[in-house]
């Protein structure tokens, strides 16, 4: 194999009172892919941190830059040797061109004044030359989709001498095809010596082109691995130091009666002839790619979009959702896709985000808030839920991806609903949350609630649903019962899709 | 190119021009005289200068209420330098002293919005009050008058000099060529230099531009100092137009400004603006006004036909950025 690029040896880094990293071990080839994973909390962003100089490690470290030993990591020292993190968020900027994005750094470091457009564009196209894509140079980043904002990024590590890219998170938002693409850029900066470092707190497609795999499990090193000789389960077992086990989702009690039908529903430009059934106790799942149109018809379902022609019956009944509040009525809940955004409010407490469901509930005989009531209520609530907080008056924004889920989950629960709709419900959270989440939903849906369960991980509606609906380019392609299918058959129908 | 042309929100500002001149032209031919034009220009000059300090601060993602406060400190700061020795000076030291107080006052609230990390407009109101209040108290509200006659003599310099039928000499304002310098100097900053182009990547993403390491604190004294310097500059424009200078003649002025710009296409939120917006969000202002006084419609209208006219574009934008948005969501369902 070729020269270590970076070795890091009895790295510990202590907070107060917390140990963050105790003692670990990391080292990255040239040209290697390495993949670092861990849970939420498991000192993953510490180490990221301070290979990237923005943290000191405590004294005793033990660093090596291509054979140099260095004393600590400034960031600065990173810069010059040449590592360069892309964040989850990107740090792009949404309102400059995409050769602006590219080049612009690198003008700022040389220091010049002016700007000359054409030599932005020559830095933004030699970048993108070096891992052969092809980007629209003059549109703005807000304009381009996702996948091509982290190639933007990308090249944008390029136009510098980059010889470590670290990655955090990189396919959390994308698709199966878009993965792929960003995979072969991946494997490209590797023939160029470029090693990559992938920063994951998800099982998922790294593996495939990972050279090797470092688990990391509450601030110690658990090891390196081959990825050949792991696989979904061992990964768990190895990050949460847990044997998690999945059985598939049986309904119990068998409802002759829907309590959602739809009928050929169509809405001009998002979905078309969408028809399908839900019966209480069900877990319904609905996959597809991004952009399918499952996310589409699980608004209309909630009274945001609405449908041009097509019926939906619900409890037998002809109605016409028109708006969310006639959903909630009829006693239906969502829990959008992106909770950051939509299912939460970030920086309110614990408290004010799982009453706003239920606030006409919850007042005394002169129509006013009443506090006892609320407090009671939530206090039930968060037991009943096991959500990990310090306080109820924390802001969401202090918890953990899985506890932020249990919050949405709570709060639309709290209404009563029979018929939730879950978009997305377990992204961006770690591998045990997850599990604890899919419990919940299983134990909701066998109180005879009917749950959709929408979801591009085809491990995740595989394991928790008993019915399946695949979607492609806004119509429903297939329909398969859980009992009587294969994981692969599902995934093959998916590819195909691609 | 022509697509890309009519779909910019530039044009759509131009077109709302274009219509309100043929309307106004064809109710009151006077509208399209040349004497008209550069009268519009020389009196729509100041704001015009205020809406380029303006959205260089806007693009940042900042506000600045406290330029007309800063504008009415050296103006008043100037007038009594004119009237105490006013023999000893001329205009350019005269718009040198204006322009370096401009600036440093400017800085002032850079400094402490990136040091105290309070939020731009409410160091603004901030700092707008002190100035006002404490000029105020110095200043008892006197008005200032009666300057050196070398100082009138200046702002009645012309660029063409033309005469109309009655004989009365007209023609470009030495003001508004002021204007336009200011509007070359403003689009090779945001359009040439890498600092204009730093200033929009703040007003886009300022977290990244952080961890970009572009150095904030410059760019801010920068972004506010420039918004003083305006300040500075019309404030002697203001005292050679009016030749008077009180304590409260610029009041409220700084609402208009922010609304030309935005008119114009820039956004509150910051990263947004360009030049030519802001110039045609001023024109349109300006046309406006003046078509209503040769319209002779009474002015307590023009304040509801401003207010309107901001209403319907701002939400004519909101309403495209919502269709392309949407756009954007809308698959092929063939």
């Amino acid at each position: 194999m070729a020269d270590l690029f970076l070795k890091m040896s009895n790295v510990s880094k202590h907070y107060t009172g917390v140990t963050a990293l105790d003692q670990v071990d990391f080292e990255i080839y040239q040209g290697e892919i390495h993949c670092l994973v861990g849970e939420n909390g498991s000192g993953k962003s510490t180490l990221i941190k301070i290979i990237s100089g923005n943290v000191q490690p405590d004294n005793g470290a033990q660093i090596e830059f291509e054979g140099q030993v260095l004393h600590g990591i400034h960031a600065i020292d990173a810069i010059h040797k040449g590592i360069d993190i892309i964040y989850q968020d990107l740090s792009l900027f949404p309102n400059l061109t995409v050769m602006e994005n590219i080049a612009l750094a690198r003008y700022i470091a040389e220091g010049k004044r002016l700007v000359d457009w054409g030599e932005l564009k020559e830095i933004a196209t030699k970048a993108m030359a070096r891992i052969d894509v092809s980007l629209p140079l003059e549109a703005l980043v807000s304009d381009i989709p996702i996948a091509d904002q982290q190639l933007v990024a990308i090249c944008r590590a390029l136009t510098r001498d980059v010889k470590l890219v670290i990655m955090d998170e990189p396919t959390a938002s994308l698709t199966k095809k878009e993965v792929d693409s960003l995979f072969s850029v991946v494997l490209d900066m590797k023939k160029k010596g470029i090693s990559t470092m992938f920063v994951s707190h998800k099982l998922n497609e790294v593996l495939e082109i990972a050279d090797r795999v470092s688990v990391i499990r509450d601030g110690k090193m658990v090891g390196i691995f081959d990825p050949k000789e792991l696989n979904d389960e061992k990964l768990t077992q190895l990050m949460t130091g847990k044997k998690l086990e999945y059985t598939p989702y049986v309904r119990g009690e068998v409802a002759q009666e829907p309590i959602l039908e739809v009928c050929n529903l169509s809405a001009r430009g998002l979905f078309q002839d969408i028809s399908f059934k839900l019966f209480p106790g069900e877990i319904l799942g609905i996959t597809g790619l991004l952009g399918s149109g499952r996310t589409e018809l699980a608004l209309a379902l909630f009274g945001v979009n609405l449908p041009d022609s097509g019926e939906i019956f619900f409890e037998g009944r002809p109605t016409h959702i028109r708006s969310i509040q006639q959903a909630i009525d009829l006693g239906i809940a969502f829990v959008p896709e992106d909770r950051l955004v939509q299912g939460l409010i970030m920086n309110q407490s614990v408290s004010k985000n799982l009453v706003v469901t239920t606030l006409d509930d919850l007042v005394d005989r002169f129509k006013l808030l009443d506090q006892r009531l609320i407090h009671d209520k939530i206090d039930r609530w968060v037991k009943d839920m096991s959500i990990k907080i310090p306080s109820v008056d924390s802001p969401v924004q202090t918890l953990s991806g899985g506890n932020q889920q249990r919050v949405v989950l709570t709060k639309w629960i709290a209404t009563n609903p029979k018929v939730l709709i879950l978009d997305g419900p377990t992204i961006g959270i770690d591998v045990a949350a997850k599990h604890a989440i899919h419990q919940i939903i299983r134990d909701l849906a066998s109180t005879g609630i009917g749950i959709i369960l929408i979801s591009d991980e085809i491990l995740e509606v595989c394991n928790n649903t008993n019915r399946l609906l695949v979607m492609h380019k806004g119509r429903l392609v297939k329909e398969f019962e859980m009992e009587h299918t294969t994981m692969d058959e599902i995934q093959e129908t998916v590819d195909l899709t691609a | 190119m022509i697509k890309k042309i009519t779909s910019r929100y530039e044009f759509f500002v131009f077109m709302v021009i274009v219509i309100f001149s043929i309307i106004i032209g064809a109710i009151n031919p006077n509208f399209f005289k040349l004497e008209n034009i550069f009268d519009i220009l020389q009196s729509y000059s100041l704001t015009g200068i205020f809406a380029i300090g303006m959205l260089i601060v806007l693009i940042s993602g900042g506000i600045d209420l406290s330029f007309t406060a800063i504008a009415t400190i050296t103006g008043y700061t100037v007038a009594v330098l004119l009237l105490s020795r006013g023999t000893q000076l001329n205009i350019f030291v005269v718009f040198l002293l204006a322009a370096v107080m401009g600036t440093l006052l400017g800085m002032v609230n850079a400094c402490i919005i990136y040091f105290f990390k309070i939020p731009p407009i409410i160091a603004t109101i901030a700092t707008q009050n002190v100035y006002y209040g404490l000029l105020t108290v110095i200043t008892h509200g006197k008005w200032l008058y009666g300057f050196p006659s070398w100082f009138g003599a200046f702002v009645k310099l012309k660029v063409f000099n033309l005469t109309n039928a009655n004989d009365v000499r007209y023609g470009l304002s030495i003001v508004t060529v002021i204007w336009f310098a200011v509007i070359l100097l403003g689009w090779f900053i945001l359009r040439k230099t890498v600092l204009g182009r730093s200033i929009y990547a703040l007003g886009g993403n300022a977290a990244s531009a952080q961890r970009a390491g572009f150095n904030i604190l410059r760019l801010q004294l920068f972004v506010y100092g420039f918004m003083g310097l305006m300040a500075g500059i019309g404030s002697v424009i203001q005292a050679l137009l009016v030749q008077t200078v009180a304590p409260n003649s610029l009041v409220g002025k700084e609402l208009d400004v922010i609304a030309a710009v935005v008119l114009g296409g820039a956004s509150l939120t910051g990263g947004v603006g360009t030049v030519l917006g802001t110039v045609l969000g001023v024109a349109l202002m300006a046309i406006m006004s003046n078509g209503l006084t040769l319209m002779h419609v009474p002015s307590y209208w023009y304040k509801v036909v401003t207010g309107f006219i901001i209403l319907a574009s701002v939400a004519a934008g909101a309403w495209r950025r919502k269709a392309t948005s949407n756009k954007k969501v809308i698959i092929e369902a063939e």
